[in-house]
């Protein structure tokens, strides 16, 4: 998927913001690697400091202790200059997309160009190369206001792209979108993700966005990192609080309880979803039980899935059908309900 | 009152003057505006090279020229309009304290302006490397433009304003005729009409700005 070799590193990053009452620690100690190659998400509810996190990757935020390490190289080292050459390699785009309003869509994918001083013909050369990879170049003369949201993303993605940066910080990307454009931009990523090699770096409060196209996630929780590792084993096993809450979210603390018997939550893997887990487990128990939630998703081509069963109320067919999981080795705990 | 060809070609002369005041001291208001309204809205602390100490100085000494009367500031300018146009009569005599009191004013207008741009979309520029001046030149001018002309507009006739105040010192142009025929001679008719052909003048400058911003802006097409 990628390789080992860390594009951006972070290393025990913080950031304060000072307010009139007092300092606010938006990030502390934050430790990340980042491979190159890989799409990276890193999720938070509201607030949890993604956002300042992203910012403080191509420094429109700067770190208030920490490093940020692009290739090897410190940010933090750098001139205000060589900063901004830095920056011209990491393309970002905005849940706002942040176009030109004055500026039709191919000078708007000039821009980047402009800036980094590439001669008009050349840009627009480019400039019309990314608009037909982004399936836009029949609108290349349209202007911002006459475009639809998902338009406006793509000729955003286009901008993002034009001085072939090494690395797509996306911001929020789809939060403003509908299922079904935010479906085709997450493709797109990906698509941009395989074909440019460029590594793409996700930030998302949507587990569906993280589910859909990452490779490796890390969960952000009150300023700090609460869980890194592949979105797999996240979604198979999540260990922090804040990472059981994301991804079984209802179902992680509360479960409706009929009578007073058990509940159990067993985790399938991309092993056990091919089985007849339960059935079998029925038929070599023989006893009852009741499902009282159950989902499957499909990550990265595998299937995961969860599923909240309730015991009957007699210890003994409890007892068996615990054991039964455990010999199966199949991930299981006690719920407990509200 | 007879409006016989004299006071006709009178008439003519004060509409040419009071355009001439008014144009060419919007130019010079502009051309000191525009860098003061950039320098403003760059080195405020949340601007694009923050100076924070520096913003506060110069914000108190355009506030400080904005409100000495305009009437005051003509007169206490002579001594510059005496250096720089070399009489203290007549419409060019007038431009040196229009420009001076307008600059600051124009200022604030074209600041306002600039607040107006999209702070993401600035955001999105130093994403991809821009530095201070390619923000200014590239992002905040071309994105403020519509409202930059709807504030010219406001601009240009309060100048005009101002410029027919400038007939109490002698300045010239149709304020300078409202006043020595209106008021001193009690001719209320000449009066009448001086102020009529400068609601029109007035009326003008409003639509054209209007319209020019309407048609210059991609955003509502």
């Amino acid at each position: 998927m990628h390789s080992a070799e860390p594009i951006i590193e972070l290393v025990g990053l913080g950031k304060e913001f000072y307010t009139a009452s007092g300092p606010i620690k938006a990030l502390d100690d934050i430790n990340l690697s980042i491979g190159r190659g890989e799409i990276f998400g890193i999720i938070g509810l509201s607030g949890a400091g993604k956002s300042t996190l992203v910012r403080c990757i191509n420094y429109l935020e700067i770190p208030t202790s920490g490093t940020v390490l692009f290739e090897n190289k410190s940010l933090t080292a750098m001139r205000p200059r060589e900063q901004r050459l830095a920056r011209q390699s990491m393309g970002m785009i905005f849940q706002q997309f942040n176009l030109l309003a004055q500026r039709n869509v191919l000078q708007n994918v000039c821009f980047p160009l402009e800036i980094a001083g590439v001669s008009k013909k050349d840009a627009v050369d480019r400039a019309m190369e990314l608009l037909e990879m982004v399936g836009l170049s029949d609108r290349s003369k349209a202007y911002p206001s006459q475009l639809s949201g998902g338009q406006k993303q793509r000729v955003a993605i286009a901008r993002a792209l034009a001085t072939k940066p090494k690395i797509l910080l996306c911001d929020e990307a789809t939060s403003a979108l509908d299922p079904n454009t935010t479906k085709s931009i997450l493709s797109l990523l990906k698509e941009i993700n395989k074909t440019l090699e460029v590594t793409v770096i996700v930030i998302t409060h949507e587990m569906a966005v993280i589910e859909a196209v990452c490779d490796r996630v890390a969960i952000i929780d009150q300023s700090h990192i609460a869980e890194v590792g592949s979105v797999a084993d996240l979604f198979s096993e999540p260990k922090s609080k804040i990472g059981r809450q994301l991804i079984l979210g209802e179902a992680a603390e509360r479960v409706i309880q009929f009578g007073d018997s058990k509940n159990v939550r067993i985790t399938f893997d991309g092993r056990s979803s091919f089985e007849p887990v339960l059935s079998n487990m029925i038929l070599a128990c023989k006893v009852p039980i009741n499902i009282i939630h159950a989902e499957t998703k499909d990550i990265n081509g595998t299937a995961m899935g969860q599923m909240v069963i309730q015991l009957p109320e007699d210890e003994l067919d409890q007892k068996r059908i615990i054991n039964y999981l455990k010999t199966a080795k199949i991930t299981h705990e006690e719920v407990k309900s509200l | 009152m007879i409006l016989d060809a004299t006071t006709l070609n009178m008439l003519k002369l004060g509409v040419w003057e009071t355009l001439y005041m008014t144009f060419t001291s919007s130019f010079f208001a502009y051309l000191f505006g525009i860098p003061l309204g950039i320098i403003l809205i760059a080195t405020d602390k949340d601007g694009i090279y923050p100076i924070p100490w520096f913003q506060r100085t110069l914000g108190i000494i355009i506030n400080l020229l904005r409100s000495v009367p305009f009437i005051i500031l003509l007169i206490m300018v002579i001594p510059i309009t005496k250096l720089v146009v070399g009489t203290t009569l007549g419409a060019s005599a007038v431009i040196p304290p229009l420009v001076i009191a307008s600059a600051p004013y124009v200022a604030r207008v074209v600041e306002s302006s600039f607040k107006e741009v999209d702070a993401g979309v600035i955001e999105a520029a130093k994403s991809m490397g821009a530095s201070p001046l390619q923000i200014i030149w590239k992002v905040l001018l071309p994105e403020a433009k519509p409202s930059l002309l709807v504030g010219a507009a406001l601009s240009v006739t309060t100048i005009l304003g101002y410029s027919a105040m400038s007939g109490f010192v002698g300045g010239g142009g149709l304020g300078d005729i409202a006043i020595k025929y209106g008021y001193y001679r009690y001719q209320t008719g000449m009066m009448f009409i001086t102020v009529a052909i400068l609601v029109i003048i007035v009326q003008i400058i409003q639509e054209a700005g209007m319209k020019l911003s309407r048609v210059s802006d991609k955003r509502i097409k």
